[in-house]
């Protein structure tokens, strides 16, 4: 069991994740005090791999479940196995005792289960760790129905009864905010903003995810994205783009950037096109921006 | 674990959790327990876990963290024995702050103001007789006394604003469609297996999301306030987002949201600062593409620009942020109060320059200009337009 908060910014970071000091605060206190943390930030800061380093840290079974517009109980919790129960009460005839019938159908062994109810119904001796991914792809109705869900870990389904979660699972929801989720799910949980990282923290980020990108490489690699992000661009590039962009330029066999080979793989960082066109004006400035960082 | 919060500091953290409460954050007795709970967990002789411990229950959204860190800097900080003066706005009980704090405090919140005196009590509460009405339905805005304004706003609160639907991918019964096996097995598990009826569902359809973009700048100032009227009006309806601009953009969607129409027009004039100063509709496009796209266009939103297409700026770029704006919204409306005004040609170098990036141009200078907008936004098609 973790039991201080340095202990879970050093675990983080032997799992090759660097996480600033605040973010290892709210997950020892989302464990502590057993309430889902909420994760806003721009896209590829490191939001979801939060949640997956958690689950090897707590040598835990990570569940996640990814929202999309129009999910619904039946993808995200349980669905009783249709064909299976038609075709139960077909064999037992039309003699059956009806009730006794539809109690038999309507048991454990006619469910289907869904990532919700199997984080909530889990017999793992570690709890599971269940990740909401984005949750704001998903509408209004489904967030209504994770209220029971996240404030007392509890799934109601109408025929079998409620089913609680004995060793309640460690909750991480996501959102890349394209719209604002409903206020009364956020007083459900603990919430945590992540920033952009600042240069020194992107360099160690670069050096724990892409070992084979050499010191050099990592440091100019990040001085080129820091450089982009100070631009005027619509997308600006996360840090899931930066280690991309240093495995493209390791792959390449780089030791350092240069005007071609940052015009070469730009794409790797910029995925707009009126964003790589302004990029490229600005190419030699950046390469030497990245050369003294 | 033993209960580690100091008996003397559950009071001080009740005030602090007043304090982010007056300053619109949700800090209710439920976070309060929260608070408590956390701080049994960490050592509170280190200000930064502190800090975050509190940060990570208080605050929900991007936001209130600057908010927070300014209260937590004013309420945390240990008291200067030299300072007595300062005052937290709307508090009875004055705290230990030094008066620049103070001021700064005082700017975040807005200062405390009395309401503003009502001049027009004894105005009756509607006009009378139906041509007074008509009159006033098809009266321009701009020549308009603040009586006649008042009644417009009773006028256009009483509309039905309706918008087009879109299918979602949520699926709902009905009575036709694709086959809900849910419902229909439910169904033949009753009659011993057998399939009698098949069950449908389709495809539910809700409101698309309505973005409004509001000229505030020197030459729309006749009509503004009419324009953020009516945007009150639609704006009391949770998927409208409410943006004004004139050289700066601005978001106002909270404000709006107030019941009371003067407190909310109030509150914008105070958080806009440059309300009737130039325009620059391309440089308000390129930050509304670039910092609230991708938060408020999602499920296919309708966006309604309101200007005369006075522009100071860059018309370049107000051409190529228009087209991309058309691209990531459902349609694009313009909307020019002028348009209703005898012999009005969109030749300014704004407008004629925006005219082939937008969906419609249509006018705003009336109440009847505005109930048209209104048909036309129930009409729209729930398919993208041919452009």
């Amino acid at each position: 069991m973790i039991e201080t908060i340095d202990e879970v910014q050093s675990k983080l970071a032997d799992n090759r994740y660097i996480g600033d000091r605040a973010l290892a605060t709210s997950i020892f206190l989302a464990l502590k005090i057993q309430k889902p943390l909420f994760i806003e930030g721009e896209a590829g800061v490191g939001k979801t791999e939060a949640a997956k380093v958690m689950a090897d840290v707590l040598g835990a079974r990570l569940i996640r479940l990814q929202c999309y517009e129009g999910i619904d109980l039946a993808h995200a919790a349980y669905e009783w196995n249709y064909p299976r129960q038609l075709l139960h009460i077909r064999l037992l005839g039309e003699s059956a005792d009806r009730r006794a019938a539809e109690r038999e159908i309507f048991s454990a062994e006619f469910l289907l289960r869904r990532p919700l109810l199997d984080a909530i119904d889990n017999r793992d001796l570690v709890p599971p760790v269940l990740l909401i991914d984005e949750i704001d792809r998903s509408d209004e109705e489904f967030e209504a129905f994770l209220l029971e869900l996240l404030s007392d870990f509890q799934i109601s389904i109408p025929e079998l009864g409620t089913i609680r979660a004995e060793r309640p699972p460690f909750v991480v929801i996501t959102s890349n905010r394209t719209r604002e989720v409903h206020d009364a799910l956020k007083r459900r949980c603990l919430y945590h903003w992540i920033d952009y990282p600042d240069l020194e923290k992107e360099i160690a980020i670069v050096e724990a995810r892409v070992p084979e990108a050499t010191d050099g490489l990592a440091r100019q690699v990040a001085g080129l994205v820091h450089g982009l992000r100070d631009m005027d661009l619509y997308k600006l590039p996360g840090v899931a783009e930066t280690l991309d962009w240093a495995r493209s330029l390791a792959a390449l066999g780089a030791k350092g950037v240069d005007e071609a080979l940052v015009e070469a793989t730009l794409g790797a960082a910029l995925k707009y096109q009126e964003d790589l066109e302004r990029a490229r004006t600005q190419i030699p400035e950046l390469v030497v921006r990245a050369r003294g960082a | 674990m033993e209960p580690r919060t100091a008996p003397t500091l559950l009071p001080r953290l009740a005030g602090f959790a007043r304090l982010l409460h007056d300053a619109g954050l949700d800090a209710g007795p439920g976070r309060l327990k929260d608070a408590t709970q956390a701080l049994n967990h960490v050592d509170i002789a280190q200000e930064d876990d502190f800090r975050e411990t509190l940060r990570c229950v208080f605050v929900s959204r991007r936001e209130e963290l600057s908010l927070f860190d300014a209260a937590f800097d004013i309420y945390w900080a240990p008291p200067d024995p030299r300072v007595m003066a300062g005052q937290v706005p709307m508090r009875g009980r004055s705290l230990p702050l030094d008066p620049e704090r103070a001021k700064a405090w005082l700017k975040v919140l807005g200062s405390p103001q009395s309401p503003l005196p009502r001049e027009n009590e004894e105005t009756p509460a509607s006009s009378s007789g139906y041509s007074a009405q008509e009159l006033l339905r098809v009266k321009n805005f701009d020549q308009m006394s603040w009586e006649e304004s008042e009644q417009v706003r009773r006028l256009l609160a009483q509309s039905p604003w309706r918008l087009a639907e879109r299918r979602t991918r949520r699926l709902a019964a009905a009575r036709s469609g694709r086959v809900d096996l849910r419902r229909t097995a439910r169904q033949a598990v009753r009659s011993s297996g057998e399939l009698v009826w098949l069950l449908h569902r389709q495809p539910r359809v809700r409101r698309r999301p309505l973005v409004l973009l509001c000229d505030v700048s020197g030459s729309m100032e006749r009509y503004s306030r009419q324009l953020l009227i009516f945007a009150h009006a639609v704006a009391r309806r949770e998927d409208v987002e409410t943006f004004v601009f004139s050289t700066r953009l601005t978001r106002i969607t909270r404000l709006l949201r107030r019941r009371e129409l003067d407190r909310a027009l109030d509150a914008v004039s105070k958080q806009v600062h440059d309300f009737s100063g130039g325009t620059r509709i391309g440089e308000a496009l390129h930050e509304f593409n670039r910092k609230w796209a991708r938060r408020v266009l999602g499920h296919g939103a309708v966006v309604i620009v309101v200007s005369d297409g006075w522009d100071r700026g860059d018309v370049g770029l107000l051409e190529s942020e228009l087209e991309r704006l058309r691209r990531s919204a459902h349609r694009l409306i313009w909307l020019n109060p002028l348009l209703g005004s005898e012999g009005y040609e969109p030749v300014t170098r704004g407008m004629s320059a925006a005219l082939p990036h937008v969906d419609d141009f249509l006018a705003a200078h009336n109440v009847v200009a505005l109930d048209e907008l209104g048909r036309h936004l129930a009409a729209l098609d729930s398919r993208r337009s041919r452009r």
